[in-house]
């Protein structure tokens, strides 16, 4: 490596990374004030764990996460078998449009249209409609990590499992599934990291009483600076780099297989 | 399995479930939003007119068709406001766009010059932020950019200068946010594409007699292109409809289009012309997608 | 296994849009025979054999195997089994797990007991709980011939199945792949891109051009009596002497009027008057006082063969083949070049 892609590297990661460290470090800030070092404390995690609507709000926001990933990942996943393994159909372009454009679609306009829709046929807003929306918008992230996964797989195991008299059920369960685990598994923390994550489409989506982590984080952001925030966004910054480590280790496994 | 009747129904069901489930939360409020956006507001559950009545068989129709109008349209091209959010939304997509290329581009060329038994940690590490909380990087950089924040108090500390600057709520600031935010979604397609290109392709400009420097720019940046094309796509559109970083980094005068929506639907109930913002939106994005289409789903199979 | 059901195609063709990658072949094959399909990248070879395997619906034609009509058969359904060129192994599942997979409703214990059997015939005894990527391709090899073996097939399909092997393994394996056969009796069709491959390995050899079957025989008749100029060229170095076709004389014999003299050799159903190659071997090429006038133009030493390169006034060029001991005349003489018309034979040009 030249010193001028080893700058470019540090300055890339650098910029980055640094404002979620300053964040970071400010959670252990003893005082209230920015601009104030008052010493190591973590007396800002001990008001978050004692903030029980941010609590409840963090209870909500983990029920859809698991909810919502689980329903995606299933989508996703038949999705990206349908893209991938079942070849050529009638519509498959409309397919590849409904599946791929909401992660292409700005939020407000997922989140406003199904709202309208929600309250259209008179659905009451909740956890129910968080769960679908967010399904909705993670599928197409899931189909896109699994059908990479799909795409790299010799075609040939999965004929030569039918060439030993596998029926095609027996093919995926036995075959298929069991190699594209990884990747599904993946897609499923995405999904559940994106679910936990959304502020905008579930502004729009959620009723009263069903108000998500990021939704109450938003109302104190608007509010300024605040320790307790630094203290919840340390919690959650901590808890995604921990899953998509994961995912990414569960990705670069499957190489060597 | 292509031949033999059980291999297509398992096909078929195999494409059913998400194909439904789109449908119907997906298409069908599309659809809605359409219709919404050619109703009237009215101070009514639901607030707009007409609504559709499902028994007044087709006269029922006819008087919802007719009553249907452009008027939300119409407000929108003939108020400033308007105008201004969207143009507003293309050129801050547009700017952040440009100096996300201009920063990508050399962090992504050198992730893929990294020693290769770096490259998955430091991908790894670029796909992290990308993860992320959204809003909380957004928060980062109030606590940055704020007049009392950390980089005035450096500043004024080193006595570069002598009383805080105004960062916060700027259009700089809504720059800085969003190449922020969008930094690994620029970087990821272009590192995949740059990878993947053959190292003999650089061996042999330099036996050739090129330098470095000369080599990045007639090999290395000209085949990236499909990359470039594809970073730059899958970040320009999001960025047009973006809401948060405007509304948490901008001033009162920064006017986006996702922001005007907001506003007009949260603040002002007004649906209907809400509704008109976001097929405006569509609109707007809809040009980019299909120009992009290809080298997106190029960039997809970069993404993590 | 004399008595089993052996491989019947009949007008087999698959069309690719209106590119027609197997063009009406029929063949039929004997029971518990090593047959070779042989041909360039992109003549119709693979199509063909996993239409066999039915990966592949064909567009129209017929699969049979003895009675049995398969062409609408599933894969999972036919008991013809197929060897991967990737191999295909199933990289979660242990040697064993590959090997047994095909076995399910045989029962546990039997089950086991014929992987075992499986593993000793094919050298891998002790292999079982081994994860495919700790294997040697060599190994791999053989674990997929295994589990390809499992279901005794009345039929096994080899999709180039040494391609993936260093050279000298190639050699050691071609004579395993030819001892199992021989010791099972179970009919193999192989497919190959390298003559040299097929003619060590088969009993019978179809090749083919252009998604057609050119022509069907043993390897010797293959190399001494081809059909076509492609497969005399395809089997090995051919000389290639133009010429007209005479008047029919004793038994095949006939004579070709060349530019340089009148040249012997074979042909059926020719008329005369026909434009032809006379092709000959190098190794069949006498150089001496009689026949067409040559110049020696190079002379190379290989060993157990002397190469010569020869030039025919009209500027040909041909090769010969001989014992060293012959080398007699320097580079740059003039001699003649001569042949037995039962080694030289006339195709059309």
């Amino acid at each position: 490596m030249t010193w001028v892609t080893r700058a470019a590297l540090m300055l890339g990661l650098g910029f980055l990374y640094a404002p979620i460290l300053v964040l970071i470090a400010y959670s252990f800030n003893a005082s209230a004030l920015v601009t104030v070092w008052g010493g190591f404390s973590t007396r800002w995690y001990g008001a978050l764990l004692a903030d029980a609507p941010l609590m409840a709000a963090a209870w909500v926001s983990l029920q859809v996460a698991l909810l919502a990933s689980t329903i995606a990942t299933i989508l996703g996943t038949l999705a990206a078998l349908a893209l991938e393994r079942h070849g050529r159909f009638r519509g498959r372009s409309l397919f590849t449009g409904l599946i791929f454009g909401p992660m292409v679609m700005p939020e407000v306009m997922i989140g406003l249209s199904l709202l309208l829709m929600f309250i259209g046929i008179g659905v009451d807003r909740g956890i129910v409609t968080l769960v679908i929306a967010h399904a909705t918008f993670c599928t197409g992230f899931v189909a896109v990590v699994v059908a990479a996964r799909l795409r790299g797989l010799d075609r040939g195991l999965e004929e030569a499992a039918a060439d030993l008299g596998a029926g095609p059920m027996r093919v995926f369960l036995t075959i298929t599934l069991p190699l594209l685990a990884p990747a599904v598994l993946a897609g499923a923390l995405l999904a559940f990291t994106l679910s936990l994550d959304d502020l905008v489409i579930a502004s729009f989506v959620s009723g009263p009483g069903s108000t998500t982590l990021p939704m109450r984080l938003y109302g104190q952001v608007r509010l300024g600076v605040n320790p307790e925030i630094n203290a919840a966004s340390t919690l959650l910054v901590v808890l995604v780099s921990v899953f998509v480590l994961l995912a990414s280790w569960l990705t670069a496994r499957r190489s060597r297989v | 399995m292509r031949a033999g009747a059980p291999g297509r129904l398992f096909d078929r069901l195999v494409r059913l479930p998400p194909l439904l489930w789109l449908a119907a939360f997906f298409l069908l409020p599309f659809a809605i939003t359409l219709k919404i956006s050619l109703s009237e507001p009215a101070t009514a559950i639901p607030p707009y007119l007409p609504v559709l009545d499902w028994q007044g068989g087709l006269e029922g129709w006819s008087a919802f068709l007719e009553a249907l109008n452009f008027d939300n349209y119409a407000t929108l091209a003939s108020d400033a406001l308007y105008c201004d959010a969207a143009l507003g939304s293309l050129a801050y997509a547009a700017a952040a766009s440009l100096i996300l290329v201009a920063l990508g581009t050399p962090l992504a060329y050198a992730l893929a010059r990294a020693p290769a038994r770096w490259q998955p940690l430091l991908v790894a590490l670029v796909v992290v932020p990308f993860w992320t909380s959204f809003l909380i990087r957004v928060y980062a950089w109030i606590a940055i950019l704020k007049p009392e924040g950390l980089l005035n108090l450096v500043l004024l500390r080193s006595g570069v200068i002598a009383k805080p600057l105004i960062l916060l709520n700027t259009d700089a600031a809504v720059i800085v946010g969003l190449v922020y935010a969008y930094l690994p979604f620029m970087v990821l397609p272009l590192y995949a594409v740059m990878n993947r290109l053959d190292p003999a392709l650089r061996e042999a400009a330099a036996d050739l007699g090129a330098s470095p420097t000369r080599v990045f720019w007639t090999v290395t940046l000209p085949l990236s292109l499909p990359g470039i094309a594809a970073g730059a796509g899958l970040c320009f559109i999001p960025m047009v409809g973006e809401f948060v970083i405007p509304d948490l980094l901008g001033g009162s005068e920064t006017l986006m289009l996702g922001r005007v929506l907001w506003s007009e639907f949260f603040s002002n109930r007004d649906w209907p012309l809400a509704s008109a913002v976001a097929v405006l939106i569509l609109a707007l994005i809809i040009g980019p997608v299909v120009l992009f289409r290809d080298s997106l789903r190029a960039g997809e199979e970069g993404r993590p | 296994m004399p008595d089993a059901p052996a491989l019947r195609l009949d007008n087999l063709t698959k069309r690719f849009g209106t590119h027609v990658a197997v063009d009406a072949v029929t063949l039929a094959l004997k029971p518990g025979e090593f047959f070779c399909l042989l041909g360039p990248s992109g003549c119709g070879k693979s199509t063909l054999l996993r239409m066999i395997a039915g990966f592949e619906a064909p567009s129209s034609g017929h699969v049979r195997l003895g009675e049995q009509d398969l062409t609408a058969l599933p894969p999972h359904r036919r008991p013809v089994n197929m060897m991967f060129q990737s191999y295909a192994l199933f990289p979660h599942m242990s040697v064993a797990g590959n090997v047994g997979y095909g076995l399910k409703g045989l029962g546990r214990a039997a089950a086991s007991a014929r992987v075992t059997d499986l593993l000793r015939l094919v050298q891998l005894e002790g292999f079982g709980d081994r994860r495919p990527d700790t294997l040697s391709g060599g190994q791999r090899q053989r674990v997929a011939l295994a589990r390809a073996l499992a279901r005794e097939p009345k039929l096994l399909l080899l999709d180039e199945p040494l391609g993936a092997l260093d050279r000298g393994l190639r050699e050691e394996t071609q004579a395993e792949l030819r001892a199992v056969q021989r010791r099972l009796g179970t009919a193999f069709v192989v497919v190959t891109h390298d003559p040299e491959e097929a003619m060590m390995l088969a009993d019978r050899i179809g090749v083919m051009q252009g998604g057609r079957l050119a022509q069907v025989g043993t390897p010797a008749d293959l190399y001494r009596r081809p059909a076509s100029r492609f497969v005399a060229g395809l089997l090995g170095d051919v000389n290639l002497i133009a010429g007209r076709l005479g008047s029919a004389e004793a038994g095949d014999t006939r004579a070709v009027q060349t530019a340089h003299g009148i040249v012997r050799g074979s042909a059926t159903g020719l008329p005369e008057g026909t434009a032809v190659v006379v092709a000959v071997r190098p190794d069949d090429i006498v150089l001496g006082t009689e026949g067409l006038p040559v110049t020696i133009a190079d002379t190379v030493f290989l060993g157990d063969r002397l190469r010569r390169t020869l030039r025919l006034p009209d500027g040909t060029v041909l090769r010969s083949s001989g014992r060293p001991g012959d080398a007699q005349d320097p580079v740059g003489s003039d001699i003649r070049l001569g042949f037995a018309p039962a080694d030289a034979v006339i195709l059309p040009a």
